[in-house]
Order: C-alpha cells, then sequence, then structure tokens
C-alpha cells in the first residue's frame, strides 16, 4: 500500500486545509459557491484517504462499518430533509461533532494508557484531552437542547430559575478544575467525570435561551463544534485538524456576532438568557387605536395599481411554507411590469441566511432579494409592503420608544411605505413578547389568516382582474 | 518549538484566515455556510480513525469508540456537503 512519510501526510493535510479555505471563499458568491463546495468535499477525501493509509491504522473492518453507516445516514437525511426544517438539521450535525470529538478525546486516552500513543503523557498533553472532552461534551448537549427547541419537542421559552447563573458559573468552575486535575493526574474516571459535567453544563448553557435567540444560539454552537475539532486536533498534535477547526471557529463566532449585532443584543445578554417568552410590557397600557383589518383583494387591488412591492418575510412564512405562493405573485407581478423586491432582515427566521434559503427553494433570483443595508432607502419609495409572517423586525418601536425591549436594533423600515399589509394568523405579538407599534399605523393594515391561503388569494385575486 | 507550540501558531493564523473568509461571504449564503462549516468540522473524523484503527485486529473498546466516533462524523461528512449542495444549487438555478 502507498506509505508515505510523516512529512508526506503533513503535506497532504496541508492541501487539504487550502481545499476548505477556497470551498469557503466561494460562498463569497452564489456563482462560485458550488465549485467551492466541491473543493471543500476533495479536501474532506484527500484527509480521509491519506488518514486511511497511514500505517498507524492496523485494522479497516469498523472504520469502513462507521463510514459506510454514517454515509447511508447522512445521505438519506440530506437529501430528503424541508428546507424550512434547516436549522434542525444544522443543530444535529452539530451535536454529532460534539460528541465524537468526546469519542476521540476518551479513545486518544486508552490509547495512551495502551503505549500506542506518539505522545508522552505530560500535563500539556492531558490539558489538550481534557479540553478536547470538554468543548465537545458541551457541543454536544447544547446542540441537543437547541435542536429539541428548534423541532418544537422541547418548549422554545426559556426555563429560567433561581440560581441558575451561579450554578452555571459553579459547573464551569468545576469542569475547569477536573481538567486541570486530570491534567497533572490523568486516570479514566476523572476524564469520563469531567465529560459528563460538561454535558450537564452544556444542557444548562441552552434552557435559558429563548426563541428570539435562536439564530445566536446556532451559530454559537456551529462556532463550539469548530473549537471542539481545534481541541481534537491539538491531542493528536494534528494541524489539520487544528486549522480547520479554528476555520470553522472563527465562522460561528463571525455568524453569532452578526446576529447580536442585527438584535441590538450582547453576547453576553444572549448567553444569559431569558429574553423572549416573557411578556415584559415595560410602557404599561399605551392608548391603541384598533388595528385595521383588510381583506386579501384590497392589497391585490393596490398591487395592481402599484409600482414597486417590497416583501418582508418571516419565520411565519416558513412555517406556512408561503414562499411558492410568493413565487407565483413575483411572476404576475413582473409580468406586468411592476417591480417586487424581497427584504431580509439578518435575523428573520431561525437560522442566518434561512430566507434567502427558502426563497431560492421557491425559484426567486437571488438579484430581487436585498439586505436591509441595501433595501432600506427603497421603503419610502414602496407603494405597498407585504410583512409576511414577521414582527419584531419591522417593529418601529425599536427607533421610537426608548422603553421598548426592542429599541435600538436595526429594523426594516417598512412604515415608510404608502401602505404595509401585515400578513398575521392572530392578533399575538413576537418573538420579544413585544407590542408591534406597526400595526396601529395609519398606513398599516392587518390580513388575518395563513400566510400562504392569503397569498394564493392576492394572486388569485390579480388574476381574476 | 513543541507540537504544541507549533498548533498553536497553526491555530492562530488559522483564525485570522478564518476571520477575513468568513466576512467575505455573501449574508444570503449564510445558511450554507453553516451547513458546510458543519461538513468540515468532522474533520475530526481523522482523530476518529487513528483511534478506531490504532489497536490491531481482535475485540478492544477503543475499536468500538472510535466506530461510534467515524459513524458520527460520517454522517456529518455526508449530510452536510449533500445539503451544502443542495441549497447551493438553487442558488445557482435562475
Amino acid at each position: 500500500m502507498l506509505q508515505l512519510s510523516q512529512d508526506g501526510y503533513a503535506f497532504v493535510y496541508l492541501i487539504a486545509t487550502i481545499f476548505f479555505i477556497f470551498g469557503l471563499k466561494g460562498l463569497a458568491s452564489p456563482k462560485t459557491a458550488l465549485r467551492g463546495n466541491n473543493f471543500a468535499m476533495l479536501g474532506m477525501g484527500l484527509a480521509i484517504v491519506a488518514t486511511l493509509v497511514n500505517p498507524a491504522v492496523t485494522s479497516y473492518t469498523w472504520i469502513i462499518a462507521g463510514i459506510v453507516g454514517g454515509a447511508i445516514i447522512g445521505t438519506t437525511v440530506a437529501l430528503r430533509i424541508q428546507m424550512t426544517s434547516m436549522p434542525e438539521l444544522v443543530a444535529a450535525l452539530h451535536s454529532f461533532v460534539g460528541l465524537s470529538a468526546v469519542l476521540v478525546a476518551i479513545g486518544t486516552y486508552m490509547m495512551e494508557v495502551d503505549g500506542l500513543s506518539h505522545k508522552v503523557f505530560d500535563a500539556v498533553f492531558g490539558t489538550e484531552i481534557s479540553l478536547g472532552a470538554a468543548i465537545g461534551a458541551i457541543t454536544f448537549t447544547g446542540s441537543i437542547i437547541a435542536f429539541g427547541k428548534l423541532k418544537g419537542s422541547l418548549s422554545s421559552s426559556p426555563v429560567i430559575f433561581p440560581g441558575q447563573h451561579i450554578l452555571n458559573l459553579v459547573l464551569l468552575l468545576v469542569t475547569i478544575g477536573l481538567c486541570a486535575k486530570f491534567s497533572i493526574d490523568p486516570d479514566m474516571s476523572a476524564l469520563i467525570t469531567l465529560t459528563v459535567i460538561a454535558f450537564v453544563f452544556g444542557v444548562l448553557i441552552v434552557i435559558p435561551i429563548g426563541s428570539a435567540d435562536m439564530p445566536v444560539v446556532v451559530s454559537m454552537l456551529n462556532s463550539y463544534s469548530g473549537w471542539a475539532a481545534s481541541a481534537t486536533g491539538f491531542t493528536l498534535g494534528n494541524n489539520l485538524l487544528i486549522a480547520t477547526g479554528a476555520l470553522v471557529g472563527s465562522s460561528g463566532a463571525i455568524l453569532s456576532y452578526i446576529m447580536c449585532k442585527a438584535m441590538n443584543r450582547s453576547f453576553i445578554s444572549v448567553i444569559l438568557g431569558g429574553f423572549g417568552g416573557k411578556a415584559e410590557e415595560a410602557s404599561g397600557d399605551k392608548e391603541r387605536k384598533p388595528v385595521k383589518s383588510a381583506a386579501a383583494e384590497d392589497a391585490a387591488f393596490l398591487m395592481e395599481n402599484a409600482s414597486k412591492v417590497i416583501v418582508v418575510p418571516g419565520y411565519g412564512m416558513a412555517v406556512a411554507q408561503a414562499q411558492h405562493a410568493l413565487r407565483e405573485l413575483y411572476d404576475i407581478l413582473l409580468a406586468r411590469d411592476i417591480e417586487m423586491k424581497f427584504a431580509i432582515h439578518p435575523v428573520a427566521g431561525r437560522m442566518p441566511g434561512h430566507m434567502n434559503v427558502l426563497l431560492a427553494e421557491a425559484d426567486i433570483p437571488y438579484e430581487c432579494v436585498e439586505e436591509l443595508e441595501e433595501v432600506n432607502g427603497d421603503f419610502s419609495t414602496a407603494d405597498v409592503v407585504l410583512v409576511v409572517g414577521a414582527n419584531d423586525i419591522v417593529n418601529p418601536a425599536a427607533k421610537t420608544d426608548k422603553s421598548s425591549p426592542l429599541f435600538g436594533m436595526p429594523i426594516l423600515d417598512a412604515y415608510r411605505s404608502r401602505q404595509v399589509y401585515i400578513l398575521k394568523r392572530s392578533m399575538g405579538s413576537g418573538y420579544s413578547g413585544v407590542d408591534n407599534d406597526l400595526f396601529y399605523y395609519d398606513n398599516a393594515s392587518l390580513i388575518f389568516g395563513d400566510a400562504k391561503e392569503t397569498c394564493s388569494k392576492i394572486v388569485n385575486a390579480l388574476n381574476e382582474s | 518549538m513543541s507540537d504544541t507550540m507549533m498548533g498553536i501558531y497553526v491555530f492562530v493564523f488559522s483564525c485570522f484566515v478564518g476571520y477575513h473568509v468568513v466576512w467575505g461571504v455573501t449574508p444570503a449564503l449564510h445558511t450554507p455556510l453553516m451547513a458546510v462549516t458543519n461538513a468540515i468540522s468532522a474533520i475530526v473524523i481523522v482523530g476518529a480513525i487513528l483511534v478506531s484503527g490504532a489497536f490491531g485486529d481482535g475485540f478492544n473498546w477503543p475499536e468500538v469508540i472510535g466506530f461510534f466516533a467515524v459513524f458520527l462524523a460520517s454522517i456529518n461528512i455526508f449530510g452536510g456537503f449533500i445539503v451544502t449542495n443542495r441549497i447551493l444549487a438553487m442558488f445557482k438555478k435562475k
């Protein structure tokens, strides 16, 4: 079989790292993204083959069984998953990386005990093993909780109890303490104990986080899965894992930062949790005018005479699967020379870029899908804005009401347009539990009902006219 | 320089590379970015293979542990890359 020198393996791993970087770089534009993904796949293939031919690997049965089993399950799930369920899938996949890192850390220690490791056990090696296990364990259980919350099998409202932050702090310190103990005085039971405590810690850091902050949590766990891979790389003395983990870790960290900024929340306050769910009616009962409700036909009538229509999608569009009906609307308006754009807020949906994927799924060209900074100036010249299942991201209170919990969050300026229609299932508030000032504006009307049905009604009304 | 110190060099520089590359990713592709980073973080499979294959023939526990690690990482690799491919194909078509 093909044998490489130590430097030979390192060289192949370097090529794999470069291919991963190309993979991420390709995502700068939808045009180059697929090619980038192919590079990343090639990098992974190279890394796996090089490892398989390593003379340290002497038995193959279990490895092949693992790869084949994983390939079957992974492929089946990836081909069947609905695009609306992407956040759940991503959370589930993060948990697998986490658990895998834990198992590798434990297995590496077993190799060390059996004298099969190329490294001599010292405090540094011990620290590397224990960090790999701890970060992996936190990623694993944290992602499972996030998965449950996203899927709806766990309550998405924050779980808060007295002394929570103190308990978390204690668990964190205990985990660090056990890592230190393991690195000085290693034994298997210490490694298992610290892993179990890190499992508990992972659960506890995600349960207090409400659904409004889910995009941050998903990005954060993305980041952790990278750090877990890096820690495993240190354990094995493998620069490929260290570099790749760092790429993934910084990617997740940047996404978390972007999400926090888009909500005007600090990362710390997200981690401490509790936002969303509890109704914080800080300003008390304001004098409210009654909301105006309208019919789908009214919206169709105004659109027919409009020259520019902007759609603001939110998580409600995903739930109602309204993206295909919106595509029909887009086609009709396009045929009548009416400009239709989609305005995407960074935290619309449950994960970064969620809305873009759903619109792409419905074949809506990405040229007419614009981000907050690009599109915000356009609202003042829009004749009709259709808010489809979004709430907090168009709440003008974020600009006008200093007492609002949303104050300071960048919003889409839907209220500046001539007429806003808000497609809503019922008169409830958004994730944040904050009442939406926009509903009471003179130029706003609510259309109650399922978002998909309402969109279809608008399409029908336009077809008949 | 020790292996660990070398690793720290690699780690720090990779963070900088990651920082610059990821800021260049268009926000429209943030979901596929998460999916593909998910797939490549399954590079821990390299460690999993080394653990599973190290003990030679005959039954032993590390091999079983390694098997589960290989299995989980493979789900990630195949699931992550294929779903990324599916999403990106949607962006490609006009």
